[in-house]
């Protein structure tokens, strides 16, 4: 599922040729119809994509809503790369970044 | 009531009981004497009065149960003989209830004696092993109450963010025990087990929080390896770590923060060590550590990557990627912790924070980095002592010009000493030659310190060289008492509030036409010199705006009493001497009483004083340099036109 939403993604991103920032997009509509969700992906200056998937069974969240939470999702992704023992690609063990997801999560659900 | 059951126990005093504590010393009795067949003293008193010395508590048992109560082995014999047992032969329910009874005494810390039987005492305490004969052991009111003091004790852990003390722990440890303390007897043991898991959770020592003995954590420890595997090999390499502690009593711990009771404080020793560190890798304790060279630095202390991710995630406030001195030191202090034994903190500690640390080690480490980056300036930043100095100076370097910084601190000296203490026309002299050339001194060290560090730096250290020696020389001239270190320094503190740079000078007075005659003389001789003179002064009189700000204020009560700072140079000069100052004072301020407070408000006048001095002094010298310019001028006319005389 994840995957398939990582190939949209890339098509969405290869399609735009000329705006290479762009900050987010919305993608609706990967409904699948046994499950119920959506996914959103969200591409950062240097081609890190974030995927975020939500059950639909959830009103569905605003598009703000989303926005905001990619943008703390961004910000919170910067501050664990200043760490210098980080290595990108490596699964993220920081504690604020996880106490940050969670704390979004909870907001929304 | 007891005390006609039994026999034996001729002197025993009634033994009173309240309801839980014969409950409990039954049950226990019950234990003690399942094991010896016969009906157990289960039941009432009554039955064990129905049938003397028929229920006995074994021998073993009870034994076992007295050595679980902790108390020393004299004072479980003392208890053993007060019930009567020994002289009995047997542990009846008497002399059970009397021992127990005593025990509890021993523990609440009342003497062992018959009287404390008359006492309302708490359940005696049974510290046991984890294994089911000990659970035997327990009360079902023990259990219970340590099922009431888990809840409690898990609260406890949570609360303690800071697990690293010890003693903190084992205080509140103990707080917490006492009032449960009646019911349960043997609440470490039960505790251990469900805090073990919230141990993976808190990464906590629960160890620490039990000073029980050793051999009772011990078999715990293993239950609770495997039980929080969940932070991987961290808890079994944490808790056998601190079973080390343990076992060396706290003193690596100790060894490491010098405060027991604060584990993350840094102390004195630490920082300057830290602050090495950082200087090691990054000359400028002002300026940041990148996170490459960090990364570096810290891979070598050997702890894991993530470790060390999490303790930069800690330490790195801002999030930049890079360590600033209080954030080094942090991190450093995490890393040290860490390798001895501590667990990592779930948020940094307090004082830990940056903000924290640099207010308490702000700028003496700045100071002892100007300090040593200019030591030539330091002797003319130190009041009273410099003073000294310069006396003796003076009379040496009065004769040496050359170029180095240190003669021009050392010319600063003299001429502060000397203005202190000489007339002014004797130096009036001395100064035009000295300070020209301590001008020039002072001009190069000054551009020196601009071109290798930032304004603000310059402004304190560039300031310091420079302006020094130029400084007395010219107040030298005027001042009839002036300590101009003394001057100079407060008045850098006062004026380095970052001020403009000066107005400009003042039109050359009347005193420079004073000095004239004086210098008249000197002029000539240094003609040749002002030239150049002029051309290097001229490019350090802008670099010296910049160490202005510092002497503003000064100058500005200088225009008042003397509105000769025309040049820039004076005002640089008092700038600098400001800046030279302002090293020190940081120091002094910070650490010394107000009676050196006062001292430096008094140098502040007397500085400004000698600011006014400077600057008049240069306002003539100014003019004799236009003067000698115009002599120049007219001296090439005649030159040209007696040229074409001799050609013709």
């Amino acid at each position: 599922m994840v995957h398939t939403s990582l190939d949209v993604v890339d098509e969405k991103i290869s399609a735009m040729g000329k705006a290479l920032v762009d900050q987010r997009e919305l993608y609706l509509g990967l409904l699948y119809p046994t499950e119920d969700y959506k996914v959103y992906g969200y591409v950062t200056n240097s081609k890190v994509k974030f995927v975020m998937v939500v059950d639909s069974s959830n009103t569905a969240l605003r598009d703000n809503e989303i926005r905001s939470m990619f943008r703390k999702l961004h910000n919170s992704y910067t501050d664990v790369m200043c760490n210098p023992f980080y290595n990108p690609g490596d699964h993220i063990q920081s504690r604020a970044f996880d106490s940050m997801v969670t704390s979004m999560m909870i907001q929304v659900c | 009531m007891e005390a006609a059951a039994g026999g034996g126990c001729g002197s025993g005093p009634p033994l009173l009981l309240s309801e839980g504590e014969q409950q409990c010393y039954s049950e226990l009795f019950a234990r003690c004497a399942g094991a010896a067949g016969g009906g157990p003293g289960s039941g009432p008193p009554e039955a064990a009065r129905a049938v003397p010395g028929a229920v006995t508590a074994a021998a073993g048992p009870v034994a076992d149960l007295f050595r679980a109560s902790q108390l020393p082995a004299e004072t479980l014999h003392q208890i053993t003989e007060l019930c009567g047992a020994k002289r009995v032969g047997y542990f009846g329910p008497t002399q059970f209830y009397i021992a127990l009874k005593l025990i509890a005494a021993a523990q609440s810390g009342l003497p062992v004696r018959i009287e404390s039987l008359k006492c309302e005492l708490p359940l005696p305490r049974f510290m046991m092993s984890k294994t089911d004969a000990d659970i035997r052991f327990g009360n079902p009111a023990e259990l219970h109450g340590a099922k009431v003091q888990i809840p409690y004790l898990i609260t406890e852990k949570n609360t303690f963010k800071r697990m690293d003390d010890e003693d903190k722990q084992q205080e509140t440890q103990s707080p917490t025990m006492s009032p449960l303390a009646s019911p349960p007897s043997s609440p470490p043991h039960y505790q251990r087990v469900p805090l073990s898991h919230g141990y993976s959770k808190l990464r906590s020592s629960t160890e620490q929080m039990h000073p029980a003995p050793y051999e009772a954590r011990q078999p715990l420890v293993q239950p609770e390896g495997p039980s929080s595997g969940a932070p991987g090999a961290k808890p079994p390499r944490h808790q056998a770590s601190l079973i080390r502690s343990f076992s060396v009593e706290r003193e690596p711990h100790d060894n490491n923060s010098n405060y027991p009771d604060e584990p993350w404080r840094i102390t004195e020793e630490q920082r300057e060590y830290y602050v090495n560190q950082f200087r090691s890798l990054q000359p400028d304790p002002s300026s940041f550590i990148s996170g490459s060279v960090a990364k570096n630095f810290f891979t070598k202390s050997k702890l894991s990557i993530p470790e060390l991710s999490y303790i930069w995630e800690l330490s790195d406030a801002d999030c930049d990627g890079a360590l600033t001195l209080p954030e080094f030191c942090a991190a450093f202090h995490l890393i040290v912790a860490r390798k001895n034994g501590y667990p990592l903190p779930e948020g940094l500690p307090p004082t830990l924070q940056p903000e924290y640390l640099q207010a308490a080690f702000p700028k003496p480490k700045r100071e002892c980095t100007l300090f040593d980056s200019y030591s030539e300036s330091m002797p003319a930043n130190q009041q009273p002592r410099d003073l000294n100095r310069m006396e003796k100076l003076s009379i040496k370097d009065m004769a040496d010009f050359p170029v180095p910084a240190q003669d021009v601190t050392s010319d600063d000296k003299q001429a502060l000493k000397s203005t202190a203490d000489e007339a002014l026309p004797k130096d009036m002299s001395e100064d035009p030659a000295t300070s020209k050339d301590s001008n020039s001194l002072k001009a190069r060290p000054r551009s020196r310190s601009y071109s290798s560090t930032s304004i603000e730096e310059a402004m304190k250290r560039g300031e310091d060289p420079p302006t020094p020696p130029p400084r007395p020389q010219k107040t030298h001239s005027r001042a009839s008492s002036l300590d101009l270190n003394k001057v100079f320094q407060p008045s850098v503190p006062a004026t380095k509030s970052g001020l403009l740079p000066p107005p400009p000078a003042l039109p050359p007075r009347p005193c420079p036409s004073q000095s004239e005659q004086a210098s008249e003389a000197e002029i000539h001789p240094q003609l040749n010199r002002a030239p150049s003179q002029a051309a290097d002064s001229s490019p350090t009189k802008k670099d010296i705006p910049y160490s202005q700000p510092p002497s503003k204020p000064i100058r500005r009560k200088l225009r008042p009493e003397n509105p000769a700072p025309e040049s820039q140079e004076p005002s640089s000069t008092v700038g600098g001497a400001a800046s030279a100052v302002t090293g020190k004072p940081h120091t002094a301020v910070q650490k010394q009483s107000s009676k050196q407070k006062k001292a430096i408000q008094t140098a502040i006048r007397k500085n400004k004083e000698a600011n006014a001095v400077l600057a008049r002094l240069n306002s003539e010298l100014q003019q004799q340099l236009k003067e000698v310019h115009q002599e120049r001028i007219a001296l090439e006319n005649q030159l040209e036109q007696l040229r074409p005389v001799t050609v013709l």
